[in-house]
């Protein structure tokens, strides 16, 4: 029996304290396909990310990644199971950290899971070269770079593991229009080459018209409420 | 809240009759590092008539934030400044923004007459006052009654009870509407806005935008300084394109939109995820080493010989003139 090849968001439900965000919501991100999200300002598409990306524990449902259920979050996901989905944020400047040079930055995740120095080394030029950040940049600090610099060194990070999936929440929203090119078009690229999944949320519809294969409304995604 | 639909441009014809209120000549910005000089702004020329919504577009890192702070008074020390922005009022004296020095500033133009909407509304309010108070505040500053705070931020969109709320307690774009409502309670007669879209949904950007556009038509004037190209095709009356501290093109939006003639512009219209979706190819240059030609010429397919070693001539809005010694000549001027 073959298992299936996708993220699985399965009737979760979150909360926080007494406000219900996301209420038995079912979002399935296959491989080599790019879905957008779309929804208004605080229904929830953040908070779903997180799910997502095992960085919050849903209080109901479940999430599941090619048919394997994930229990509990971050570090208490086995490493090769948590290795499979990343993250881009809206905010580099919020994400990174300012005592990284770039390299470091994208070297990171990988001398975590204690990766050899030299694999590290030709690991990290290989994405720099990918997301088009030059050896003058990579040896600079997040204050000496442009956001949009920035940003595409977080996406050399996110990518570092090979991630089978990449949830992009705004990723693009702060950038120029030349930028956010650039980067959709390594994601795209990325995407199509490794087979990957990627989920895009962005409020600019004509972004998301033009970038995902299919769309989903998160409005639509919750069960119906009683 | 309107319900417009994003899409056909709702702005009015140029408002190419009416007076100047901001002339901007020959403006400069320098800030001297340890070991380098960085040129923020270059040699910068412009005009602002009343009714105008101009935006201001380019790259992240271009200078247009530098330029909204120099009109305001609001650099850094480090930054030196050359050149002239003369505001002219109908109904009082000209003054140069520039050199007429802060207490000035201070007491009768920012604010009054020159107002800002920044661009990180967390880190523009004061965190121990609610909404509310801070509007008090601005509008009891101006002498204005007390009871138009809850029509303010109806008019930016925000709900007048998220007023009670501290500014930890809002949301970004909560936060986004509140500054954009703060700038506004004084009425002044020109609005700079620095990405006053960020955080928001699109009905919102929407929301904003119109307000933006009804100011003009009222017979303010608006600098809107973005990054989304969409947002200023939509209000804009003219748009001005800046690159590496200099302004490349300005001309009217429809123009531009159509039939960009800097190289650079026409690249900027080509990454939008509607038209080629398709980057502008290499990086900018650093503003710490610009070329002493055209400074997009490393990046740019048109480029010769003399674009290296040639400053490219000033743009001008009125006849069509942009910064380059190649511009893009299309037969099918609409």
């Amino acid at each position: 029996m073959t298992s299936p090849e996708h993220l699985l968001a399965d009737e979760v439900t979150v909360g926080y304290g007494r406000q219900v965000v996301l209420d038995g919501v079912t979002v399935r991100v296959g491989r080599d396909e790019t879905v957008g999200l779309r929804g208004p300002s605080g229904c929830g598409k953040s908070t779903l990310v997180r799910v997502l990306a095992l960085l919050h524990r849903p209080d109901h449902g479940q999430v599941s990644i090619d048919g394997t259920p994930v229990h509990g979050v971050r570090y208490a996901v086995p490493v090769d199971l948590r290795t499979r989905v990343a993250v881009l944020f809206q905010s580099p400047r919020a994400a990174a950290d300012p005592r990284l040079s770039l390299d470091d930055l994208i070297a990171e995740p990988l001398r975590a899971v204690r990766t050899p120095e030299a694999t590290v080394r030709e690991r990290v030029a290989e994405l720099a070269d990918l997301v088009g950040l030059t050896a003058d940049l990579r040896g600079r600090r997040p204050h000496a770079v442009s956001d949009g610099q920035l940003q595409r060194a977080c996406l050399a990070r996110a990518l570092v593991h090979r991630p089978d999936y990449l949830l992009c929440d705004e990723a693009t929203a702060m950038l120029d229009a030349s930028t956010q090119a650039h980067v959709a078009a390594v994601i795209r690229d990325y995407q199509r080459t490794q087979r990957a999944g990627v989920l895009v949320i962005t409020h600019d519809q004509t972004l998301l018209d033009h970038w995902s294969d299919r769309i989903v409304d998160l409005a639509g995604a919750a069960r119906a409420r009683t | 809240m309107t319900t417009t639909e994003s899409g056909p441009a709702i702005a009015s014809p140029r408002a190419g009759t009416s007076e100047p209120l901001l002339t901007v000549d020959g403006l400069g910005v320098e800030f001297r590092l340890r070991d380098a000089t960085v040129r923020a702004v270059s040699d910068l020329n412009l005009t602002v008539r009343a009714g105008e919504l101009l935006a201001i577009v380019g790259e992240s890192g271009c200078g247009k934030s530098v330029l909204a702070h120099a009109l305001l008074g609001l650099l850094p020390g480090n930054a030196t400044t050359t050149g002239h922005a003369v505001l002219h009022e109908p109904d009082s004296e000209p003054v140069d923004l520039i050199t007429c020095g802060q207490r000035h500033l201070a007491r009768r133009v920012r604010g009054r007459r020159v107002g800002l909407v920044p661009q990180s509304p967390a880190t523009a309010l004061n965190p121990v006052r609610t909404g509310r108070r801070l509007l008090a505040e601005t509008l009891r500053a101006h002498g204005h009654d007390r009871a138009d705070a809850d029509q303010l931020a109806v008019d930016v969109g925000l709900d007048p009870a998220d007023l009670d709320r501290y500014p930890h307690e809002l949301s970004g774009g909560m936060a986004q509407r509140l500054v954009t409502a703060l700038a506004l309670a004084p009425d002044p007669s020109l609005l700079i806005a620095d990405e006053p879209t960020t955080g928001l949904d699109r009905p919102l950007v929407d929301h904003t935008l119109d307000l933006l556009r009804r100011r003009c038509d009222n017979g303010s004037a608006v600098v809107l300084i973005t990054h989304d190209l969409a947002a200023a095709q939509r209000v804009a009356d003219t748009v001005a394109v800046m690159y590496a501290s200099r302004i490349v093109e300005h001309r009217d939006t429809d123009r531009l939109f159509t039939a960009p003639a800097h190289p650079y512009a026409s690249a900027l219209l080509d990454a939008l995820p509607d038209r080629a979706f398709r980057p502008v190819p290499g990086d900018p240059p650093m503003l710490t080493a610009l070329p002493p030609g055209c400074a997009f010429a490393p990046r740019c397919p048109h480029r010769t010989d003399t674009c290296a070693s040639q400053p490219p001539p000033t743009p001008i809005a009125d006849d069509g003139t942009v910064a380059c010694h190649h511009p893009i000549r299309t037969g099918a001027v609409t």
